[in-house]
């Protein structure tokens, strides 16, 4: 009865900002202007433009989803084998930049970036060739994997740190050699970790329109923008809601393939 | 590592949810509730407004026409007063949402210029319910360092050797502006085949736009990023106060000139304190305070013998002569099923390119 009620301000909450919200983008998804059940806002998918932005965005969000991957579970890996002190500290310089408004960061790369940016003043200095990515698809991968990186870091790393060190060492007295260690045991340990590492960056990748317009320059149109546009542009609430619809369908199957390799929840950060 | 993602997730939610809290009090002799664009007003004008008369000012700001409206239309909060643009205030009376002016509250309003109320009857044809605040033109703005040749008509946008400098608008409306000018055609049309062919040269124009901005114009101009800039004539002389090499230009085919006006909604609540401030505002010494402060032109006559600003009396862009800008016409409301072609083509301009 009591764990009832220590819940309670959690459920107000999950009502009043998940389930009312979810329920009115499910009936504006569903809905015409009149009121009446359509699936003409979900169908507006199909129409070149969002479609387009659709794989554009399912396109850089799994790239950089990948090299999120590819940076962060090295990282995790020699986080986990300094010792406690240092490795408390190098995750307090990691996750330092997150303390900034995420917002600003990204506006700071914009100035980083530009063609008369602190990049390229820098490389000017050193007589190279400036380096021209700001505005492209380039630039927006760069964004997402900057931002979205701890959430892959974050979670590998929790995994790796529970894997009991004479589950190595027992490998390690058999005979398997450092790398055979790897593939056959730390690496399925961690699979957990990896799993949920790649939900965090992908789905905030996918859905994304602040990182697209400040470093895309506006010309690069992303799922997340023609949803942003529906809602504060155009004004047509209704298929916004229904592109949303659309998005949610493809962030279930993702979850479900998580749910599907970490069964423990041992992966979850939150 | 639980605990320090949570906190984290906690602090970047806090601004926010105060940010929904705003204070409301009322002065001696009651209160007055503006809606004006961000930064749209010298500050020290609601300070003297409230010392003249003791009329509590509560300021509220909005960033585009299409965010103010639905909040007005809605009626969530009563506004007094509120600053929308020329084809907004023709789609506002359209919906019946404003209030007739009793004009003989406010003995200021025959401050302003004769060819700003004749213009305003484009949308407000008996001048009954909206008095001009602010007025300004939208043309190019450029860097004299970057560009050799003059600058005098939208073509220049389209000239290959200024591909990746420049920058262009970020709207549905002003974009479709520079490219219908360009071909010659109303700012306001609502032909298919025209609108098409503006289409087609918008897309024909984004390999050669560095990017598609708002606010942003003003600093890449002003830091030398872009060579050339669509950008509202305002904006254009604080520009050019921060970087000498800027300058600007109405192009000869036309553009857009703009009159933002106030307008007191339906269900205003404090109606008459509402023309008392709209009264203080056409004031030449306060429109002149106004002017100084956000350098966007005032329809105010006399203005310019109140301006003690050193560099704006002596800027050429400071004071034009509106009579010069024949060729450029005001936005006017297009309707529900124009608006909504012009997003459907503006998003396929948009989606075009980016293969990369």
């Amino acid at each position: 009865m009591r764990k009832k009620l220590i819940a309670g301000p959690y459920m107000l909450w999950a009502i009043a900002f998940i389930l009312i919200p979810l329920a009115m983008v499910f009936y504006y998804g569903l809905t015409d202007k009149n009121g009446s059940f359509t699936l003409s806002n979900i169908a507006s998918i199909s129409s070149p433009e969002a479609l387009k932005s659709l794989v554009l965005a399912l396109g850089l969000s799994l790239l950089s989803t990948v090299i999120c991957l590819i940076l962060a579970y090295p990282l995790a890996m020699i986080l986990n084998n300094l010792k406690v002190n240092q490795n408390s500290f190098i995750v307090l310089i990691f996750i330092l930049p997150m303390w900034m408004n995420f917002l600003l960061r990204t506006m700071a790369w914009q100035t980083l970036l530009e063609k008369t940016g602190v990049i390229n003043q820098l490389l000017g200095l050193l007589h190279l060739p400036p380096l021209n990515i700001i505005n492209t698809p380039t630039a927006i991968v760069l964004g997402m994997v900057y931002n979205f990186l701890p959430f892959m870091v974050l979670p590998i790393y929790n995994v790796l740190v529970k894997i009991d060190p004479n589950v190595v060492h027992a490998a390690r007295d058999l005979g398997a050699n450092g790398f055979t260690t790897f593939v056959k045991i730390i690496f399925p340990l961690s699979l957990p970790g990896v799993i949920s590492g790649i939900t965090m960056v992908f789905v905030p990748s996918l859905t994304t329109f602040v990182i697209s317009d400040l470093l895309g320059g506006g010309k690069i149109l992303l799922i997340g923008n023609v949803i942003e546009q529906e809602f504060k542009q155009v004004n047509n609430w209704h298929v916004g809601s229904g592109l949303s619809i659309v998005l949610m369908i493809f962030i279930i199957i993702s979850m479900f393939i998580t749910n599907k390799y970490d069964r423990d929840g041992e992966g979850a950060v939150l | 590592m639980k605990k320090v993602l949570t906190a984290i997730l906690i602090m970047a939610l806090i601004p926010g949810i105060l940010a929904g809290c705003g204070s409301k009090s009322e002065g001696s002799n009651g209160k007055v509730v503006v809606y004006n664009w961000g930064e749209y007003m010298d500050p020290d004008v609601l300070t003297l407004f409230e010392e003249e008369t003791g009329i509590k000012v509560v300021y509220d700001e909005f960033e585009t026409n299409e965010i103010m409206y639905p909040k007005v239309d809605a009626g969530a909060v009563a506004y007094d007063l509120v600053c929308p643009s020329d084809y907004m205030i023709q789609k506002m009376l359209e919906n019946d949402l404003l209030a007739e002016l009793n004009f003989d509250n406010m003995p200021n309003t025959k401050n302003i210029g004769s060819m700003f109320m004749e213009k305003s009857k484009e949308f407000d044809p008996e001048n009954k319910y909206s008095v001009p605040y602010m007025w300004g033109t939208v043309g190019i703005l450029y860097n004299k360092t970057m560009v050799s040749e003059p600058v005098d008509s939208w073509d220049i946008l389209w000239d290959e050797k200024y591909k990746d400098n420049i920058l262009m608008q970020n709207s549905v409306r002003d974009a479709f502006m520079v490219a219908l000018s360009r071909l010659g055609y109303s700012i306001n049309s609502t032909d298919e085949a025209e609108l098409q062919e503006a289409k087609q040269t918008l897309i024909d124009q984004k390999p050669l736009v560095q990017a598609y901005v708002i606010d942003q114009v003003r600093d890449k101009m002003i830091g030398g990023e872009a060579a050339l800039g669509v950008i509202y004539s305002g904006e254009a002389l604080v520009c050019q106060q921060q970087n000498p090499d800027l300058d600007y230009v109405v192009p000869k085919e036309g553009s857009n000139i703009w009159i933002d006006s106030w307008v007191i909604p339906k269900n205003a609540e404090n109606k008459e304190n509402a023309e008392k401030f709209l009264d203080f505002l056409c004031r030449p010494d306060i429109a002149a305070k106004n002017f100084e402060y956000i350098t966007y032109y005032s329809p105010v006559e006399g203005v310019k013998e109140y301006v003690e600003d050193e560099y704006l009396l002596n800027s050429p862009l400071a004071f034009p002569d509106p009579e010069q800008y024949t060729n450029c016409t005001t936005f006017h409301y297009l309707g529900e099923e124009a608006d909504e072609y012009y997003n459907e083509i503006w998003r396929e301009v948009q989606a075009a390119g980016t293969s990369e």
